[in-house]
């Protein structure tokens, strides 16, 4: 429906840049106060154009020479382990739930649908409700410091088997018997078929999957207590001293800025696969 | 090439109480390089006996035999056959070439030899120009012909074919079946096709299979089924418009069903002292031709009449006769046909 209205066009416009404004706003005091010296930082009211000590601030966090209450590791290391961390969840989640997707879908065995249902149930579980065992399990295995312990209770998806499993229904039967006439065994149509048909809906996942690893906290939390091993968004909660301590808000600012970035450029650059997984159907 | 043997080939779906049965015993022999037609209705199980054929459906009793193999317990793959899809099932990220070329990959042909096959199929079918394009940025037609290629290319015992040209429109389907004929007759390697459309199924076959609820009603050439249908299914099925199968007129015994087919009866005059006295309910004008829906009693038939004869009025009261060598008897309780006269 289109309809031409002025001040319909003015009250949409202005519903819309409110609404950016209040995202936008909260960024932008990011990284203003990511550029002043902590002392301008904390003055009230706070500057709210951008200072000149970026270039310092920013290299202080991502090398970590400076002295300050909270934690002092160095946010270039943070940022490594936030990485590995968020591609191992997020290419393992989705190689798990292709195979998973692929087993439920495509053969009969005992029990299938009870370990689909199974599967399915687990999405109304998400890591908090089951993070008392979840820890105990990891801890008892060793885990704890490492990426195993960061990455692997995290791995398994419902919710991307799930996806992959109502993407693999929509593929015709007929391509399935078309595969075996032309004599491709089971694991030849996975890889020959269903494998790039399902590379939109891949890129749409890795995108999901990449900023729920890196983004997050409660589990980093838990597992890891070397600051070797902490992922940037813990890094940034132990930077900030609790009580009198002063905290360098400057450099927090500015780990937060750094902290932002990858999750940005993956949905900036994986725009277009993003939004075909999501919208397309190509078939 | 090869023969194909049936044997007392059963289809059951399901177990115990609620086996449900589709295919009830098909025996039928297939000469070496023979095309032949499955036809019938819906849910008839032309396309389980296809598929079982092709092996994607499990054989629940009898045998299939390709050539001198039982292939009952065969995969797909190694019963030396090919299928066209009736929506062609091309795999949509591959290019026309490598779609034809896949099942040669799997069976590690050369690629030389890929190439050159699939040059000669693309040749046959006029595809070269399209190698390298995607199957969405090609037309129904163009797809369909892919699909042919691709069970071309793997030079096969056996053809298969499932309503290949259903999803075409009806200039194409007739171009196509022209094609399929010529294709036939050049590389003359034995093959199934399987319709619900009598046209194709009279245009195209040597001999056809007319199914129905899973038996074979009858199984013979084109003219064999139009002129001397086996039952009045049959009778029926074949033919637009159907025979007309008459039991309420007078001169039909008891316990027979008369059949006529719409072109082997005139309309006369109500004056005539000949045939059965009724009222046209209606006309059609198809062209070269033209129909009357004609009342006898109660019981309504249709007259083809050319379209250079001078039609009766809607609603006047005229005398219909039937060719009396064109007349065919079936058995009103097994519908089965009664031989005689023109049989003999």
């Amino acid at each position: 429906m289109i309809e031409r209205n002025r001040w319909l066009d003015v009250l949409s416009h202005a519903v819309l840049i409110v609404g950016v404004v209040v995202v936008a706003f909260p960024v932008y005091v990011t990284f203003v106060a990511s550029t002043h010296t902590m002392q301008e930082v904390v003055q009230a009211p706070m500057p709210l154009w951008p200072g000149s000590h970026a270039w310092e601030n920013y290299t202080t966090a991502l090398l970590g020479d400076r002295s300050g209450s909270g934690t002092t590791a160095a946010v270039g290391r943070m940022m490594m382990v936030s990485l590995i961390t968020a591609l191992v969840i997020a290419l393992a989640k989705i190689s798990m739930s292709l195979l998973s997707a692929f087993a439920i879908v495509y053969f009969r065995f005992p029990f299938r649908m009870a370990i689909f249902w199974a599967i399915f149930m687990t999405l109304m579980l998400p890591v908090e409700v089951r993070i008392g065992p979840t820890y105990q399990v990891v801890a008892d295995m060793g885990m704890l410091n490492s990426y195993a312990g960061l990455t692997v209770p995290l791995i398994a998806s419902a919710t991307a088997t799930f996806l992959f499993r109502q993407f693999f229904l929509t593929i015709p039967d007929e391509l399935v018997e078309a595969a075996r006439m032309d004599g491709a065994g089971p694991m030849r149509f996975f890889k020959d078929v269903l494998v790039p048909l399902s590379t939109s809906s891949m890129a749409a996942l890795f995108v999901i999957q990449f900023i729920y690893g890196w983004n997050q906290y409660l589990w980093p939390l838990l597992v890891t207590t070397e600051e070797n091993m902490y992922p940037v968004v813990i890094g940034i909660k132990r930077m900030i001293s609790g009580g009198d301590a002063q905290t360098e808000w400057n450099i927090v600012m500015a780990t937060a800025m750094l902290a932002m970035l990858p999750p940005a450029l993956v949905v900036i650059l994986m725009q277009k696969w993003f939004v075909k997984g999501l919208v397309d159907t190509e078939k | 090439m090869a023969a194909i043997q049936l044997k007392q080939l059963v289809k059951r779906y399901g177990a115990g109480n609620k086996t449900v049965n589709v295919l009830h015993g098909i025996d039928a022999h297939i000469e070496d390089g023979e095309f032949i037609v499955i036809v019938g209705p819906s849910g008839c199980g032309k396309s389980t006996l296809l598929r079982m054929i092709a092996g994607l459906e499990e054989v629940s009793a009898g045998d299939i035999w390709i050539g001198d193999r039982l292939v009952n317990q065969l995969e797909p793959a190694q019963r030396d056959i090919a299928m066209v899809f009736q929506n062609y099932a091309l795999y949509p990220h591959m290019t026309v070439f490598d779609n034809m070329a896949y099942g040669l990959k799997i069976a590690n042909v050369a690629t030389a030899e890929i190439q050159a096959r699939v040059a000669k199929a693309a040749g046959i079918l006029e595809l070269g120009h399209l190698l390298q394009r995607k199957p969405r940025e090609l037309s129904g037609g163009q797809r369909q012909r892919v699909a042919m290629g691709r069970a071309i290319v793997r030079q096969p015992q056996v053809f298969l074919f499932d309503e290949p040209l259903s999803n075409l429109d009806a200039k194409l389907r007739a171009q196509t079946r022209l094609e399929i004929q010529k294709l036939h007759r050049e590389l003359g390697i034995t093959s199934l096709f399987v319709t619900h459309d009598q046209v194709e199924a009279m245009t195209l076959a040597q001999r056809m299979m007319v199914m129905n609820g899973g038996v074979v009603e009858q199984f013979g050439t084109p003219e064999e089924v139009y002129n001397r249908p086996a039952s009045t299914f049959v009778a029926s099925f074949m033919g637009a418009p159907p025979m007309n199968l008459l039991s309420k007129v007078p001169d039909v015994p008891a316990g027979q069903v008369l059949g006529v087919r719409p072109e082997h009866m005139h309309i006369l005059p109500a004056s005539d002292g000949t045939g059965w006295l009724g009222q046209v309910e209606a006309l059609e004008m198809l062209g070269a031709e033209r129909l009357v829906y004609v009342r006898v009693g109660d019981e309504p038939l249709i007259v083809r009449i050319d379209e250079e004869t001078l039609p009766p009025a809607v609603g006047a009261t005229v005398r219909v006769s039937a060719r009396a060598d064109r007349l065919h008897w079936f058995n009103a309780q097994t519908g089965l046909r009664v031989a005689q006269g023109a049989d003999a």
